[in-house]
This record gives C-alpha cells, sequence and structure tokens, in this order.
C-alpha cells in the first residue's frame, strides 16, 4: 500500500512537473542567452490562455487551432515586440533597471486581463476528455497522461533543436559566450531573438497544458512565475536541462511533502506531527541549500568568472 | 562666482566648467521648503492624507534600508518585507504578550532584524558573483511568510493580530493621528540621519570604494564581503524599524502584509527613485505611495498607467529619478569657463 | 422683484436639499482577492442601479464610490479614510476580514454604519456599534453543516482546508462543532491557494479512513480536490459550505461532484425567485454568474436603504442604533431577497438550506428556518 501510494504520488507529480518545467526552460533560456530576468514570465503564461479562449470564441474555432494561432500572437508580443521594446533599450543598463521594467509589465498584463475577462476564473478546455486508467493499483487520467506526452515531445523537439541544428548550436554558443560567438560569425542578435520567440511558444505551451487544470485567472500568474524562477535557480540556471529538472523535482517534492508531512511520526514517542502546512517549506529549503552549497545549480556547470 | 570647478577634456582642448551658484541655493531651498512642509502638513491635510503620508515615511525607511544593500553593496535582497514583517511581529508579540515597553520592544525588534540578516547574509555572501544573495533571500521571505501563517499559537496565523498599541513618551500618548505622524516624522529623520552618518563616516567612504572599485579596494585591503555583510544586516534593521512603524500606524498586522511581492515593490521604489543616491529612498517611496491616489482619477487603469510609468522611468533614467538631479544640473547650471 | 426673490428662494433650497445620498464601497479590487471584491462590488453597483431606477432612497439618487483596497489591509486604512472625509452616508465593503478590522475602527470614529462581507467570527465581538454583517459568518453556518453530518450518521471525519484567513476560521469552527457532537476529527490537511494537485490529500483520506471528508478550499480547489477523489476511487462522502455546493464547482468538476452534500447559507442557486430575478439581472449586466459575495453586496444596500426609509432621514446614528435587533422581511424590502434578522451585535440569520448534488444539479433536501432566538423576534 505505502510504495503504491509512492508510485501514485511521484506519477501525479511528474504530471505538475512537466508543466512546471516548460515555464522554466522558457525563462532559463532568455536568462541564459540575453541575461534577461523575466518577472513578467508567469503573466506571459496566464494571458497566453486568456488569448486562446478569446480567439476560439471570436472565430468559433477549436482548441488546436486557437492555440496555434496563439502561439504567433504570443511570439509577435511575447517574443518579438518585448525583446525589441523592453529588453534591448534596457539591457545595456544592467539586469537591475530591466527587472523592475518587467514586474511593472507584468502589473499591466495583469491589470488589464482583468479588466477586459474580469477577476473570476473562467474554465479552459483540456485536450483530451479524462478518463481513468487502471494499471494495477495505480489510477492515472488520460488528461495527466496526454499532458506528461506533450510536454516531452516539445521539451525533446527543443534539446534536439539546440543540439543538433546549426542555428540551435549557434543559440548554445551565444548563451555561452557572446564575444566569442560574434568571432565564430554568429549573428548574436538574431539568436537572442530566437530565444524570445521559443519562449513565447513554450509559455502558449506551458498555458495550453496548465490551464484545463488550474483554470484561467487574471492573478494566477504571480504562482507561475514563482515556481519558474525557482525551478530554474534549483536545477541551475545556467543549463536548460537543470531547469527542466527543476521543474519535474519541484512538482514531485510538493507531492511527496504534501503527503508525507501530514503525519510525521517521532522515532521513540507516540507523538504524531501534521506539518502539512509547512509542505511548501520544501523546495524553499531545497532552493536555500543548493545556493549555498551547489550555487552553480544541481545539474547547472560552473562558470568562469571573469574580472 | 564659481563654487566649484570641473574640467574635462572635449576634443583636445582642456574645457572647464563650473556649477552655478544657484544650483546649490535652489536645491537647498527644496529641500527646506519641503521639510517645513512636512512639518505643516498637518494645517490643510486631514486623516487620509496623514496616513498617506505615514505609509510614505516607513516605506522610506525601509528602501533607505534596502539602499544601504542595494545602493552601495550592490546586492539584491528581496525580503525587505520579510524583515518588516520580523520588525512588525517582534515588537507586536513582546508589547501585546510579553508587556514588554514600546521603545524597548522597538530596539529588541532592530536587534533581532539585525541579527538574521547577519545570519543570512554570512552564508550567502560568500559568493560574490550573481545575484545568490536575492536567490537566497526569495527562500527565506517565503520561508518568513510560512512560519507567521503557521505559527498560530504566536501570531494567530492568517487572522491576524489586531488591536495594536500605538506609543507614548514621558506619558504622552502619541494615539492621535497628527501625533503619530509627527513620531512617524521624526523616525525618518532619524533613520535618514544614520544613513548619512554612515556614509559620511570613513567606513561609509570604504563602501563607496568597493562598490565603484572592487578590486582596487580589495588590494588595499578592505574586505568587500565584510563590508556587504554590514550594509545587508543593518539595511535589514532598518526594515525591522519600518515594520513596527508599519505596526503602530494600520494597528494590525498579518502575513500577507509582508509577502514577496511586497519585498519586489521595495525594489521597485528603490530603483525607481534611484538606488545609491540618498534622495533616491525618498522619490522612490513616494512614487509608489502617492502616484496610485493621483491616479484613481483613471478608475480601474490606474494601476495599468501606474506600471506603464515604472517602465518609462526605467527606459529613460535607468538609474532612477534621482538621476535627474544631476542631469538638470549639468544641463542648466553649469556653463563653461574660458581657461 | 418678488418673482425674482422667489425663485432665488427657491433654487437656493433645492440646492439645499438632498438630492444625492453617498456609498463608499472599500473592496478587493485588485490583489490577491479580487475575485470576491469585484463581485461584491458588482453586487453593491447593481442595488444602486435599481434603487436610483425606483426612484433612489428617501427621493436622492444613490452614488456610489468604489475605492480598491488592493486585498492590503494598509491602503485599505488609507482608502476608507479618504472616502469618510467626504462624509457618506454608509460604508458598504469590504470582504476580507484583515481590511475589515482595520477599517471599522475608521468607520467607528466617524460613526458611520458599515456593512461587511467578512465572516472572521471577530469583527461582531468587540463592541462596534456601526458594524454590520450582511451573512451569517462562519460561526453561524458552520454548526448547521457539522449537525447535518452527525445526522447522517458521520463519526469521523478528514478536513481538507485552504491555509487563509477564509479556510482557518471554517477550520477552527468545525474542529470546536465536530467536537461538541462527538464527532472525531481523524486528520487535518493544510492546503494552499493555487494548489494544482489533490492527489496527497486524497490518498492520506484514505489512508486515514474516516467516515467522511468535511471540504472547505475555495472554488476553484473544491473543483480540483473533488476531481483527484473521483481518480482515485474515493467513495467516502464530502460535505461542505455554499463554496463546495456552489455552480461554478459544479461547472468545473462535472460528475465528479455528483454525492457532494452540505449546508448552503447563501447562494445564487437558492430556489427563491427573488434571488433567481438578481442573478438573471446581474448575468445580463455583468456576463458572469454573481456569487455569495456579489449578493451580500446587493443585499446591504437594500438593508441601508430600507433602514434610512424607517429611520425617515439619513441620520447615520439613528440608522445604526434602529439596525440593531431589526427583522427586515422581502415584503419589507423585496431587495434583500431573503427576510434577515440582525441581532443586537450586528450579527445575522436568515433561512438556509440543505443541499445535494446529484445528476449535476443542486437539489434543496431541506430548509433550515431562521433561528428564532434574535432579539429581532421579541
Amino acid at each position: 500500500m505505502q510504495l503504491q501510494f509512492f508510485v501514485q504520488l511521484l506519477v501525479s507529480g511528474i504530471a505538475t512537473g512537466a508543466i512546471y518545467a516548460l515555464m522554466a526552460v522558457g525563462f532559463a533560456l532568455l536568462w541564459q542567452t540575453s541575461g534577461t530576468i523575466n518577472f513578467a514570465q508567469g503573466e506571459f503564461i496566464m494571458v497566453s490562455s486568456f488569448i486562446i479562449l478569446w480567439l476560439m470564441g471570436l472565430l468559433h474555432i477549436g482548441l488546436v487551432p486557437a492555440f496555434f494561432l496563439a502561439m504567433f500572437i504570443s511570439m509577435f508580443i511575447f517574443g518579438f515586440l518585448f525583446k525589441r521594446i523592453l529588453v534591448d533599450p534596457l539591457l545595456k543598463y544592467g539586469d537591475v533597471p530591466l527587472i523592475i521594467a518587467t514586474i511593472g509589465l507584468g502589473m499591466i498584463i495583469r491589470e488589464l486581463t482583468r479588466i477586459f475577462w474580469g477577476a473570476n476564473a473562467l474554465p479552459f478546455p483540456s485536450l483530451v476528455k479524462n478518463k481513468i486508467l487502471i494499471f494495477g493499483g495505480l489510477r492515472v487520467g488520460t488528461a495527466d497522461l496526454v499532458t506528461i506526452a506533450v510536454a516531452i515531445v516539445i521539451i525533446a523537439a527543443l534539446q534536439l533543436f539546440l543540439n543538433k541544428t546549426f542555428v540551435g548550436r549557434s543559440m548554445e554558443a551565444t548563451a555561452q559566450n557572446q564575444d566569442v560567438a560574434r568571432i565564430l560569425g554568429i549573428n548574436v542578435d538574431r539568436m537572442i531573438l530566437y530565444t524570445f520567440l521559443i519562449n513565447a511558444f513554450l509559455v502558449t505551451s506551458a498555458a495550453l497544458l496548465v490551464t484545463p487544470k488550474l483554470l484561467a485567472k487574471f492573478s494566477s500568474g504571480e504562482t507561475f512565475g514563482l515556481i519558474a524562477f525557482m525551478a530554474a535557480i534549483i536545477g541551475g540556471f545556467n543549463q536548460v536541462r537543470g531547469a527542466l529538472i527543476g521543474g519535474f523535482l519541484i512538482g514531485i517534492i510538493d507531492n511527496l511533502a504534501k503527503f508525507y508531512l501530514a503525519r510525521v511520526h517521532l522515532p521513540f514517542t507516540d507523538i504524531t506531527l501534521n506539518l502539512s502546512p509547512y509542505a511548501l517549506a520544501i523546495p524553499l529549503l531545497l532552493l536555500i541549500g543548493v545556493i549555498l552549497f551547489k550555487p552553480e545549480g544541481i545539474f547547472g556547470r560552473k562558470e568562469e568568472r571573469s574580472i | 562666482m564659481s563654487s566649484k570647478l570641473n574640467s574635462t577634456i572635449q576634443g583636445q582642448q582642456l574645457v572647464k566648467t563650473e556649477t552655478l551658484k544657484s544650483f546649490d541655493y535652489l536645491t537647498w531651498g527644496l529641500a527646506i521648503a519641503l521639510i517645513i512642509g512636512l512639518i505643516l502638513a498637518p494645517l490643510w491635510l486631514k486623516n487620509y492624507g496623514l496616513i498617506l503620508l505615514c505609509t510614505w515615511a516607513f516605506r522610506t525607511v525601509a528602501v533607505q534600508g534596502l539602499n544601504l544593500t542595494m545602493g552601495y553593496a550592490g546586492q539584491v535582497s528581496l525580503a525587505q518585507a520579510a524583515f518588516m514583517g520580523v520588525g512588525a511581529y517582534t515588537s507586536t508579540l513582546l508589547i501585546l504578550k510579553a508587556g514588554v515597553n514600546y521603545w524597548l520592544a522597538l530596539i529588541i525588534a532592530l536587534l533581532i532584524s539585525l541579527l538574521i540578516g547577519f545570519l543570512i547574509g554570512f552564508p550567502a555572501l560568500r559568493i560574490k558573483e550573481g545575484h545568490y544573495l536575492a536567490f537566497v533571500t526569495l527562500g527565506f521571505a517565503n520561508l518568513i511568510w510560512l512560519v507567521l501563517r503557521n505559527e498560530q499559537w504566536l501570531t494567530n496565523g492568517p487572522l491576524g493580530i489586531r488591536d495594536i498599541p500605538r506609543p507614548s513618551i514621558f506619558g504622552y500618548s502619541l494615539f492621535e493621528p497628527i501625533r503619530f505622524y509627527y513620531f512617524s516624522l521624526i523616525m525618518l529623520a532619524l533613520v535618514t540621519l544614520v544613513v548619512w552618518f554612515i556614509l559620511r563616516s570613513p567606513w561609509g567612504r570604504a563602501f563607496k570604494a568597493l562598490r565603484d572599485n572592487p578590486a582596487r579596494s580589495e588590494s588595499l585591503g578592505l574586505s568587500q564581503t565584510t563590508y556587504t555583510l554590514l550594509a545587508f544586516a543593518i539595511g535589514s534593521a532598518f526594515a525591522g524599524v519600518a515594520g513596527v512603524m508599519q505596526a503602530g500606524l494600520v494597528e494590525f498586522i498579518d502575513p500577507d502584509s509582508f509577502v514577496l511581492w511586497r519585498g519586489l515593490l521595495l525594489v521597485m521604489m528603490l530603483v525607481v527613485g534611484g538606488s545609491g543616491s540618498l534622495i533616491g529612498p525618498f522619490i522612490g517611496a513616494a512614487i509608489v505611495t502617492l502616484l496610485p491616489e493621483w491616479l484613481r482619477f483613471t478608475g480601474e487603469y490606474y494601476l495599468v498607467i501606474f506600471g506603464l510609468g515604472v517602465i518609462i522611468v526605467m527606459r529613460y533614467f535607468p538609474k532612477g529619478l534621482a538621476g535627474l538631479l544631476p542631469f538638470v544640473k549639468k544641463r542648466f547650471f553649469t556653463r563653461e569657463v574660458q581657461s | 422683484m418678488k418673482r425674482l426673490l422667489i425663485s432665488i428662494v427657491l433654487l437656493f433650497s433645492l440646492s439645499q436639499a438632498q438630492d444625492s445620498v453617498l456609498f463608499i464601497v472599500p473592496a478587493e479590487i485588485s490583489g490577491g482577492g479580487a475575485t470576491v471584491g469585484n463581485n461584491w462590488a458588482d453586487g453593491v453597483k447593481l442595488a444602486a442601479e435599481h434603487i436610483n431606477a425606483a426612484g433612489g432612497i428617501l427621493g436622492a439618487q444613490v452614488v456610489t464610490e468604489v475605492l480598491d483596497t488592493q486585498t492590503d489591509p494598509p491602503t485599505s486604512k488609507a482608502v476608507i479614510a479618504k472616502g469618510l472625509e467626504k462624509n457618506p452616508f454608509a460604508v458598504i465593503g469590504p470582504v476580507y476580514s484583515g481590511s475589515t478590522i482595520v477599517n471599522m475602527v475608521e468607520a467607528e470614529r466617524a460613526k458611520t454604519p458599515q456593512w461587511v462581507g467578512s465572516e472572521a467570527a471577530s469583527i461582531t465581538q468587540q463592541g462596534n456599534q456601526f458594524i454590520f454583517r450582511t451573512s451569517s459568518g462562519q460561526n453561524g453556518s458552520i454548526p448547521k453543516v457539522t449537525k447535518f453530518m452527525k445526522d447522517e450518521g458521520i463519526n469521523s471525519v478528514v478536513i481538507i482546508y485552504v491555509n487563509n484567513e477564509f479556510g482557518q476560521g471554517g477550520r477552527a469552527a468545525a474542529v470546536e462543532n465536530f467536537g461538541n457532537l462527538g464527532i472525531d476529527v481523524k486528520l487535518e490537511l493544510s492546503t494552499e491557494q493555487q494548489q494544482a494537485d489533490f492527489t496527497p490529500e486524497v490518498l492520506q483520506a484514505i489512508m486515514v479512513g474516516a467516515d467522511a471528508i468535511f471540504a472547505y478550499v475555495n472554488e476553484e480547489e473544491s473543483a480540483r480536490l473533488l476531481i483527484a477523489l473521483q481518480q482515485q476511487g474515493v467513495t467516502i462522502p464530502v460535505f461542505g459550505e455554499a463554496v463546495l455546493l456552489s455552480q461554478v464547482v459544479l461547472d468545473l468538476a462535472g460528475d465528479a461532484a455528483n454525492g457532494v452534500a452540505g449546508h448552503v447559507n447563501l447562494t445564487a442557486e437558492a430556489p427563491v425567485p427573488a434571488v433567481q430575478e438578481f442573478r438573471a439581472a446581474f448575468e445580463a449586466k455583468y456576463g458572469y454568474t454573481p456569487d455569495h459575495n456579489a449578493m451580500k453586496g446587493y443585499i446591504a444596500m437594500f438593508v441601508a436603504k430600507e433602514m434610512a426609509e424607517r429611520v425617515g432621514s439619513f441620520d447615520k446614528l439613528a440608522v445604526a442604533e434602529q439596525l440593531h435587533c431589526s427583522l427586515i422581511t422581502t415584503e419589507d424590502e423585496p431587495g434583500v431577497l431573503m427576510d434577515i434578522a440582525y441581532d443586537e451585535n450586528g450579527d445575522i440569520d436568515r433561512d438556509t438550506f440543505l443541499i445535494s448534488i446529484q445528476d449535476g444539479k443542486q437539489v434543496v433536501t431541506g430548509v433550515l428556518p431562521r433561528l428564532k432566538n434574535t432579539c429581532a423576534d421579541q
């Protein structure tokens, strides 16, 4: 029974973790290639789901075509325009003014969403109708399985693109050292633009997968942004793979902590503590631990220091 | 005639410029007018105006603390609001549960914030490069919120603590809005004097040297880590004081008043106002406190316009609004002199 | 000459006559409580519109001024101070207890009656003579659910609550009442707002093996919890309050909501014609389904209207005094939607419903009449 519960927690943790990973990968990608720490990432995800809903209603189209349309809109606004209007002029002043500007941008998106679509949570269609499958004692919803599958396909495609294609490798080179990339004849600015477009794509995909579960609500960006940020730090923000694993870790740890902290039996006593209110502390402690003992992240690589 | 002489090289020619004395007169005049205005404010402000000014005062205190960490030591802290929570809860619990005198509770709150600042800063600041302090304080801010929410026997959890007393001095109660306003103003003045003193002291000069040229200063025997740690701890202690001021003003505290998001807002105040400048925190806190009020005529769009304003300031004054001052000085109050 | 004088006097007296009456509405328009606050404010605005269309209050047109508290107690204190400087007839709001605790002091100092949507027990226990509730609060409604559960033969329970001011208030009241009834609380599980996955809570509930689950979380989380329960094949009954049994949860959870039962204090689904009319008018104007906060805001305005008319003027002190121990029936004022009785502290009671979800629909299984023990009935 115990083992079965553990596996069950693991599986459902992976389903949420897969979505967190999508959120975090784009975040880390921007950070890595352009030094942009995007505090509006959560709002990008949140508003993408509203754009999908809006397109479905406006054009009377299904979820999938609306998603692809929204993806292009998102790439234009949160990829191209975001970079040209906000990031390019500000980056030369260092990262702090840009961070503040993205906080301001997040605020604008959040409030406009509330004004146009209201403060109530709106239901969002799922890619498939949820059916419960039973494998032995394990009970898994088809919606969760599809979420995991879609997330893995997107992430694998991204990895292939970054590692196997010329453009992808140029982007990686840009991320590692812009000066060297320039010497190699890589169009650094264009590569950075590509990362913004990829982030916009990932943001829309995350919206597609997360919103059926968490609903479209103007205020949910704050949570998404924090998770993306934490996943990127835990995994190692200078590597895409790090953020990926960070996202999965947070999803799984959340679930395990909630379950096992609810009844903590103190050894050698009859006392059982209910620590479930502190479940959120576990990823935070992991975060602090990682920074103190392995500052480059669990799966990150050490950066060469330069003065 | 000339008060300060500066030399710059333009092309091949040495050009001397002087700052007109009228600039000094103007800035001093403005500063004095502002101080007099603040002292006389209760004459024409009612309750609402006073509450806003008290809010501005405690936020300015917190942002001045953050300015030590960010503006002078170059490290980002996302836990400034959490430290305000530490201060507010420490003093409130000491007063209400242990019957400690208000002023003693204020000092203990300050010391505990200072101590926690050291405890967090010490491990986090071993690594100089990157935003590691920001990451640690991100985790810390969330942990503090969890503790305040969960330890209900002590903090009353999410329901918060109400009926928080306001101080009295020599039997003279500071409960009335006007009196509490002057109390806030005096606290703000005291903190400003402390910052002024720190920056003028040899110690403060070491700070600036480290900020402007770390490599050289280190070779002169200044330890960047020590100074950064001190800056962060003192800055956090200021946040503790600001928290005590907030608790007294609102007469109520709850965990949500000190969440991570409020810490981000304080960072925003500092950067918009101008980090590394003495007057930056005053401007930043004023903008974030007063502007949403002035924008209320725009109805539900006021936060949108506020966000836009923040972006525009960052775009055109990345050093914050305090950066306008040197600009005005150079543009309007400087002239070339024949050499 | 005489004519001119008369017209001047007439003009003067006209401008003196009260042709409008101001209500200030501090509400959670932005920030974490925006869903609640916008419902509340929309309910208030709809009421103002209805009142004005019917000729206003004592001939005066209602003017509402919404003040955004940003779900932040300090801001809430500032905005209510600002609003009170305009000498309004009444304060309608806020909803979050933290904000209410902060600004009820200001309204009391200004001797202005204040209707709030907050449910925390402490609000009406401080002797403030100007504070009035719009729903019975957790201390009034939770005992009815727990009693219902006892009647259903429940002897042990797992509580799943959201760890914020709403959930903690409900949890505390529930634990106390379960204790009084001899129902064994086997485990209390704390959950978060915006929690994505409820599998851990569901598995814990399975392991503990209680007779029932008492769920006290927000709407979206309620739906997620019900879906997770269904997915794990849990068959033990789930009980709850207005939120769990609301239409929103039903829409989101689909057939996972079937079998859920409980007690509902104030709901837009109440089988009362006046409530259904309100709901239709609200949906037509704002395009979304009102929750109980919208109803509370709407009703608050009509209670204020009725009291001004009973007193015969906009005398704030007299209104506050008179409202204590008052009964307002729908015959007196249809806008209160259901009979409502105020006690000496500003707490209220009205008829409530036992509801269970069957085949995706709410079915009223019983009506709990208003308790007749308030001073209003003497």
